[in-house]
C-alpha cells in the first residue's frame, strides 16, 4: 500500500490500521505472542512484513515477544510488539529495560477487562495507570491512544517517530471496540507523512560514548553492530554503557531518564479539542469513549447545555497545563471511562480541585453510550 | 468390534461450548470418567477455558482452578501440596492445558513442575495451534502447516517441538502419548497416571477441525489416520524415562491422505508431500531405533 503515491480509501479494522501505520512509520520487525483482542495486528504482519524484507516472530511468550522487539530495535530497525492485558503484564519487566537501556519501540495495548484474564472479547479502559507505572522504578514513559482506525494508523505513525526522537518505548493504547471495528481509512502519500529515524553518531568509533547526552538529554545509540563497540545494561551505567556503583551517576542518570521526556512534554502532548471555547463543561474522553463523548457534545448543546471535549491523543506525559488552563474557564469536568477513574483522579490533580471533576465508569465490558453522559451532564451541571 | 468397557459415570455434561468435532471435549470426557469424583483441575487460558462454559452452565462437575496462561503446571503443584497439607492425599490433581500452554509459555511452569516430581497428573490436549485466539502456530504445530501466522506464503518450516523427548528428559515416571481415536488406551494410561505418583505426562492429540480446516466429521478419523500414518506415534515412557514401548499394531496408512484431508495442508506442493513422508518415516526408525536400543540394555531402568 505504501508504494502507492495517491492517497488510499480503504475499509479496514483498528488492529488493521495499526498494522498499516506501523509499516508506514518504516516498522520492519515484529515480534508477538497471541492474545485477544490484539492478535490481528500479528496476523496482518505475518503476511505483511517478510514480502517487505522485514521479520515477523511468533514468540513463546509475552515476555519473549519485549525481549525481541528490543534486541531487533538496537541493530537500527523499528521494532514493535502488540498484546492485551494479561500479556502487557507479562511484557512489564523488558518495558522497564528498554525505559533504562533508552531503546526505541513501539508496544501496542489493545485493551480488555481485567484484572487477571478479566473479560478478553470485551472493551476496557484499566490498563492506562498500568501503562505508566507498570514497570517498576521512576521512569518516565509516552502513551498515545486512539479513538478510530484512522486515528490508530496516525498514532502509530506516531509513537514510531516518537520512539525515534527521545529513544524510548512507546506504548500505545487501544482498546478493544477500536481494535475490532472496520472503518473508513484514509491513507496518505508516503511522501506525505513525517517519519523521524533516530540519530547516528558522528564521531569515529573510538570517541563513541552511547550514553553522552547533549543539551536534549537524548542519547545516540550506534546501531548494534555497526562498528561501534559499546555495553547495553539494564544496570545503572555511566555513559560508556557499562555498569556503575558510583551513585552521584545513579542519581543523574535517573533523573536524566526523566527529564528526557519531560523536558520535551511540549513536544509530545497533543490533544483534540471540540467547542471548548465558550464549554461550562468540559467532556474529557479518551479511545472509543471519546466517540461517544463527541456526539454527546452535540446533543447537549441541542439541549442549550454547553458542552465541550478535551480529548488528549497523548495521555502521559499527561496534559497537566492544558487542563489546568481550562480550570478558570469552566463549571466542571466530566470524566467517563471505562474504568473506575484511573484518568479523573489525573484531571482532578491538574485542576487543582478548583472545579469539581465528575466521573463516569464503566467495567462491565460495555462500552458508554452519548445518552448516558448526555444523561450524566444534566444531571452534575 | 467389541464394546468399549468404559465408566459410565459422566463427569463432564453436554452443553459444552467447543466447535463442533472438538478433540479436546472428547478428550475431557474419556479422563474424566478415569478420574472420578476427588478431582481437583487446573487449565490455563486454553479452548478449555472457554469450553467449562459460564455459571451456571458449566459442563464439569469438578472443582477447576482457571488459571493465567502460563502457571498450569505450577498451581497444580501448589493445589497438591494443599491438599496433602490439609490430610487430603486421596485427590488427584490434573493440569489440563493446551499446546500453547505446555509447549510455549507453560514450559518453564511444566519443566520446573517436572524437576521437582510434583505428583499431578499433567494433560497437553494437542490441537497443533493457538486455537483459542483464532489459530496463531504454536511450537506443536506441524511442519509445513498453515496458521493465522504461517500464511500459505510463508508456512511454518520447522518441524513441530518433540515435548515428550524434553518430558523424559526430566526423568519422570511415566510419560504417554495418546489419541483421541483410541479412548480405550487414552483411559488405561489415565488410570496408569492416576495410580503412579510422581508427575505424570500425557499428551493427547485432539483434532480441532475449525483450525485445521477439516469436516467435524473427521475428528476421530484424522486423529485415527495421524497414528496409523506414523505422524504422530502412541507411546509409554516409564522407569524415570528409561524404558520406551512404541504401539506398533496397526496397518499403515499414506501420510499424503492424512495431509490431504486437511485444509491447513492443502497448499503443499508434491515435492513437500514427498519431504514430510521422508521426514515422518525418518522419525519413526528413530523411534523404533531407540526402543530397541534401551530394551538392549540388561537390567537398564530397572
Amino acid at each position: 500500500m505504501e508504494k502507492s503515491e495517491s492517497s488510499t480509501t480503504l475499509m479496514m479494522q483498528g488492529n488493521q490500521a495499526c498494522a498499516v501505520g506501523a509499516l508506514a512509520a518504516g516498522c520492519r520487525f515484529f515480534a508477538g505472542y497471541p492474545i485477544t483482542p490484539s492478535s490481528e495486528i500479528a496476523e496482518y504482519l505475518s503476511v505483511q512484513l517478510p514480502r517487505r524484507g522485514g521479520k515477523f516472530i511468533q514468540m513463546e511468550d509475552e515476555i519473549a515477544a519485549m525481549g525481541a522487539t528490543i534486541g531487533a530495535s538496537l541493530t537500527g530497525l523499528k521494532a514493535m510488539t502488540a498484546t492485551s492485558g494479561p500479556g502487557f503484564s507479562l511484557k512489564q519487566e523488558n518495558i522497564g529495560y528498554a525505559c533504562m537501556t533508552e531503546v526505541p519501540c513501539v508496544i501496542v495495548n489493545v485493551m480488555r477487562g481485567g484484572p487477571s484474564t478479566g473479560m478478553p472479547t470485551l472493551p476496557a479502559q484499566m490498563d492506562v495507570q498500568q501503562a505508566r507505572w507498570g514497570t517498576h522504578g521512576d521512569h518516565e514513559i509516552i502513551v498515545l491512544t486512539a479513538s478510530s482506525a484512522q486515528d490508530t494508523y496516525e498514532q502509530t505513525i506516531r509513537a514510531f517517530n516518537l520512539s525515534e526522537r527521545y529513544m524510548t518505548p512507546v506504548i500505545l493504547l487501544l482498546d478493544e471496540i477500536v481494535g475490532h471495528s472496520t472503518e473508513k481509512v484514509v491513507l496518505p502519500r508516503q511522501s506525505e507523512i513525517e517519519i523521524v529515524n533516530r540519530k547516528q553518531p558522528e564521531m569515529p568509533p573510538q570517541d563513541y560514548l552511547p550514553y553522552k547526552t547533549g543539551p536534549d538529554l537524548i542519547p545516540v545509540l550506534a546501531n548494534l553492530g555497526s562498528g561501534y563497540r559499546y555495553n547495553v545494561t539494564g544496570l545503572c551505567h555511566d555513559e560508556t554503557g557499562f555498569p556503575t556503583n558510583d551513585t552521584r551517576n545513579n542519581e543523574a542518570l535517573i533523573r536524566r531518564l526523566v527529564e528526557k521526556i519531560k523536558a520535551h512534554r511540549d513536544d509530545i502532548v497533543r490533544y483534540r479539542e471540540r467547542k471548548l471555547d465558550d464549554a461550562e463543561i468540559v467532556i474529557f474522553a479518551y479511545g472509543s469513549v471519546a466517540r461517544s463523548a463527541k456526539s454527546a457534545v452535540v446533543k447537549c448543546r441541542e439541549k442549550g447545555i454547553r458542552a465541550g471535549l478535551f480529548e488528549p491523543s497523548v495521555i502521559w506525559p499527561f496534559p497537566v497545563k492544558e487542563v489546568f488552563a481550562l480550570s478558570g474557564k469552566v463549571k466542571a469536568f466530566l470524566v467517563p471511562e471505562m474504568n473506575l477513574g484511573q484518568l479523573a483522579r489525573e484531571v482532578r490533580g491538574a485542576v487543582e480541585f478548583k472545579v469539581p471533576v465528575h466521573q463516569l465508569n464503566r467495567v462491565d465490558g460495555n462500552p458508554i453510550t452519548p445518552l448516558e453522559i448526555v444523561n450524566k451532564v444534566e444531571e452534575v451541571i | 468390534m467389541k464394546p468399549a468397557k468404559m465408566p459410565l459415570e459422566e463427569l463432564m455434561s453436554s452443553g459444552h461450548l467447543a466447535c463442533q468435532g472438538c478433540g479436546a471435549t472428547q478428550a475431557m470426557r474419556f479422563a474424566l470418567k478415569v478420574l472420578g469424583p476427588k478431582t481437583v483441575l487446573a487449565i490455563p487460558a486454553c479452548c478449555w477455558s472457554v469450553i467449562d462454559g459460564s455459571f451456571p452452565n458449566s459442563c464439569i462437575d469438578l472443582p477447576i482452578y482457571h488459571t493465567a496462561f502460563e502457571t498450569a503446571a505450577v498451581v497444580a503443584s501448589g493445589l497438591k501440596a494443599g491438599l496433602e497439607m490439609r490430610g487430603d492425599t486421596e485427590s488427584t490433581v490434573m493440569a489440563w492445558a493446551g499446546d500453547g500452554g505446555t509447549f510455549d509459555i507453560g514450559l518453564q511452569a511444566l519443566s520446573g513442575a517436572a524437576e521437582r516430581n510434583e505428583d499431578i497428573i499433567y494433560v497437553c490436549y494437542d490441537n497443533e495451534a493457538y486455537m483459542n485466539t483464532g489459530i496463531q502456530r504454536s511450537s506443536s504445530t506441524p511442519v509445513g502447516a498453515w496458521t493465522t501466522t504461517t500464511p500459505v506464503t510463508n508456512f511454518k518450516k520447522r518441524p513441530k517441538k518433540n515435548m515428550v523427548e524434553i518430558m523424559a528428559a526430566h526423568s519422570i515416571p511415566y510419560i504417554a502419548t495418546a489419541s483421541t481415536a483410541y479412548p480405550e488406551d487414552f483411559m488405561r494410561k489415565m488410570q496408569i497416571a492416576k495410580e503412579t505418583r510422581g508427575t505424570k505426562y500425557i499428551q493427547i492429540l485432539a483434532p480441532c477441525p475449525t483450525g485445521w480446516k477439516a469436516p467435524p466429521e473427521l475428528s476421530v478419523s484424522l486423529a485415527r489416520r495421524a497414528v496409523t500414518s506414523k505422524i504422530y506415534p502412541i507411546l509409554e515412557i516409564t522407569r524415570n524415562g528409561q524404558k520406551l514401548k512404541v504401539w506398533k499394531d496397526f496397518k499403515p496408512t499414506p501420510v499424503r491422505d492424512y495431509l490431504l484431508a486437511q485444509g491447513r495442508f492443502r497448499h503443499l506442493k508434491d515435492a513437500e508431500i514427498k519431504t514430510i513422508e521422508r521426514e515422518v518415516e525418518d522419525n519413526w526408525q528413530r523411534l523404533l531405533a531407540k526402543e530397541k536400543m534401551l530394551e538392549s540394555i540388561p537390567g537398564f531402568g530397572e
